[in-house]
């Protein structure tokens, strides 16, 4: 086995993005899915961290099931969705005997857990590294970012918001953490943009409107634009299957290929 | 703390123990940190002086989820404003979501500032009994970020039990933030000396939300945290229009019912999405009194009347076990 861990288990990643709101319930876990699977359908090889350690959504939306996590020289293998190795996952949830066991941890034990996530997963050669994130600014974060800091280069974050007040409430303090740390903001997206019937083609603003937009000028952020609610979405996420070979044409693919296309050209040309 | 907690492993030398935090035995133990610093040897004033606090507060009611978005805020919120529809009850909201505060927002609180005097720090009121506490409230612009780690979240969250005037109370709600971490540890920790009447959790019809929210019951039963019921939010969309209902959050694995079912827990109600929430919300203003004639609003307080019914029908005997 050829393994060069020169430089760590980050050193054959390109791009380490991180998924970030204040906010939760905005749809983190389901654009981390989403983008990592568009960025695979544009011919990349992606891996994904679920740091989420309270709620670690990640598995079931990439239909992994309950896989044994292996251990190989270097650390932890990551599990793939497919044999192609194309996408690559890590996540809390594998580490659990019971699916419905509470991790009732304190911070310095998350910290800890995280650094290891960090530094021991073998994830070999990648084009891009999403690491999704539980709502907030606390211990998770920071240990995320300090482990990652520590090992690579982090290429920024994107910040996922819904329209309304009360969510950019919160993201406007998470543009502040991301400042605070020297986080560079990729750009903001608006989730649930927005609702079509699908009986009558009315489109109702459940959330309200605008908001992502404005949050962004606000800040001087790059908007990356706009992703509907879409039923057809939220049973393909349930299900753990891949909306992007289920439903090609939808307008909702359309509007995630394009921010997933977007963050590309702004990482690989920073 | 007790000197074997609820949740300590088998072998666990005891809290109070020179072993404490320290043994194998305390590997992977939620408390080792805390032994381990020598913090549990001494009982945590801060509890009897809050037990001694809550006297005064005759209903206690903690909002959790396990998922993040569902509409805890949202449902405290509301959950207050119709408590206090009675104006002889006296009613409060704790609000200790420290990362993500949406409260002052939702009350229409925005901008305030918490005033201190003699018998500590006096909450903010939305109405003459309708008292709110919240970090939004010590933060001096909407920018501000408060990125803290465990510990220093766990102090705030003391002070904001023992250090509030909160005065005689019918109720106290608290709204959480999602997880199974610092705030919520800590909340149970520091009420465990006064009597916390239970938990009402929130979810949403879908799988994603329900895997999290069966973590979150799992915490209460390892916390003995009595569980009043089940929220189910965002449930159905009915378009105004043509007035078809859309699931836009499946309950694929048959929602909150089942899940109901399957860990015998009472279904308290379902509130449909409506767009006239989020908006009310925004505004800093009652949905309940906004839109009153809503199936959202129904569905609202038939839920609080369940809850009050499960408050005033589970008065505990006079020397609680706390």
């Amino acid at each position: 086995m050829e393994e060069n861990n020169e430089g760590g288990n980050l050193a054959q990643v390109q791009h380490v993005v991180l998924i970030l709101s204040g906010k939760g319930g905005v749809g983190k876990s389901t654009l981390t899915t989403e983008l990592a699977l568009a960025l695979r359908h544009s011919g990349k090889k992606v891996g994904i961290l679920d740091v989420d350690l309270c709620g670690p959504s990640i598995p079931r939306m990439l239909s992994v099931g309950k896989p044994e996590v292996h251990q190989c020289d270097l650390g932890w293998v990551p599990v793939y969705t497919d044999a192609q190795k194309s996408l690559a996952l890590m996540s809390i949830g594998f580490l659990l005997e019971d699916p419905d066991e509470a991790v009732v941890w304190r911070g310095p034990k998350k910290t800890a857990l995280i650094g290891q996530f960090v530094s021991d997963v073998a994830w070999g050669e990648l084009d891009v590294l999403l690491v999704d994130t539980p709502p907030g600014t606390s211990d998770e974060h920071l240990a995320v970012l300090e482990n990652l800091k520590k090992q690579h280069k982090v290429d920024g974050a994107i910040l996922i918001t819904t329209p309304q007040a009360v969510s950019t409430g919160d993201v406007r303090r998470e543009i502040t953490f991301c400042k605070k740390t020297g986080l560079r903001i990729l750009g903001i997206v608006e989730n649930m943009s927005g609702f079509v019937c699908p009986h009558c083609s009315e489109c109702s603003n459940i959330f309200s409107k605008g908001g992502g937009e404005e949050l962004a000028k606000l800040t001087g952020s790059v908007y990356l634009g706009s992703v509907p609610l879409d039923p057809l979405l939220t049973t393909s996420i349930e299900e753990g299957k891949d909306f992007i070979q289920t439903f090609p044409d939808s307008a909702t693919f359309s509007a995630i290929n394009s921010i997933a296309q977007t963050l590309l050209t702004s990482i690989q040309n920073p | 703390m007790a000197d074997i907690p609820s949740d300590a492993p088998q072998h666990c030398p005891g809290t109070a123990s020179e072993q404490a935090g320290k043994t194998s035995a305390c590997q992977g133990c939620p408390n080792q940190n805390l032994c381990s610093s020598g913090a549990t040897k001494a009982p945590d004033p801060a509890i009897e002086e809050i037990a001694e606090k809550m006297l005064t507060v005759k209903h206690k009611i903690l909002v959790l989820s396990g998922k993040g978005g569902v509409g805890k805020s949202t449902f405290s919120a509301h959950l207050a404003h119709a408590l206090a529809s009675d104006a002889t009850k006296e009613v409060a909201l704790l609000d200790v979501d420290i990362c993500g505060p949406s409260i002052p927002r939702i009350m229409g609180l925005e901008g305030e500032q918490v005033h201190q005097s003699g018998s500590g720090w006096s909450p903010v009121y939305v109405e003459d009994n309708l008292a709110v506490m919240s970090i939004g409230f010590l933060l001096s612009s909407p920018d501000d970020a408060v990125i803290w780690r465990g510990p220093k979240k766990n102090g705030m969250i003391k002070q904001f039990l023992r250090d509030v005037d909160w005065g005689e109370l019918d109720y106290l709600i608290v709204d959480t933030p999602p997880g199974t971490s610092d705030e919520h540890l800590s909340i149970v920790q520091y009420l465990s000396s006064a009597r916390i009447d239970g938990a009402v959790i929130i979810t949403t019809p879908q799988e994603v939300s329900l895997q999290d929210v069966r973590k979150e019951i799992r915490f209460c039963q390892k916390v003995q945290l009595p569980i009043i019921g089940v929220v189910e939010n965002m449930s159905g969309f009915v378009c105004p229009k043509c007035k078809n209902t859309s699931q836009i959050f499946p309950p694929t694995t048959g929602g909150a019912e089942r899940m109901c079912e399957e860990m015998n827990l009472t279904l308290l109600g379902r509130v449909p999405l409506d767009p006239r929430i989020g908006k009310s919300c925004d505004e800093g203003k009652s949905f309940l009194t906004e839109v009153p004639d809503s199936p959202a609003a129904a569905a609202y307080h038939s839920i609080v009347q369940s809850i009050q019914a499960y408050c005033l029908s589970h008065v505990p005997r006079e020397e609680s076990a706390g």
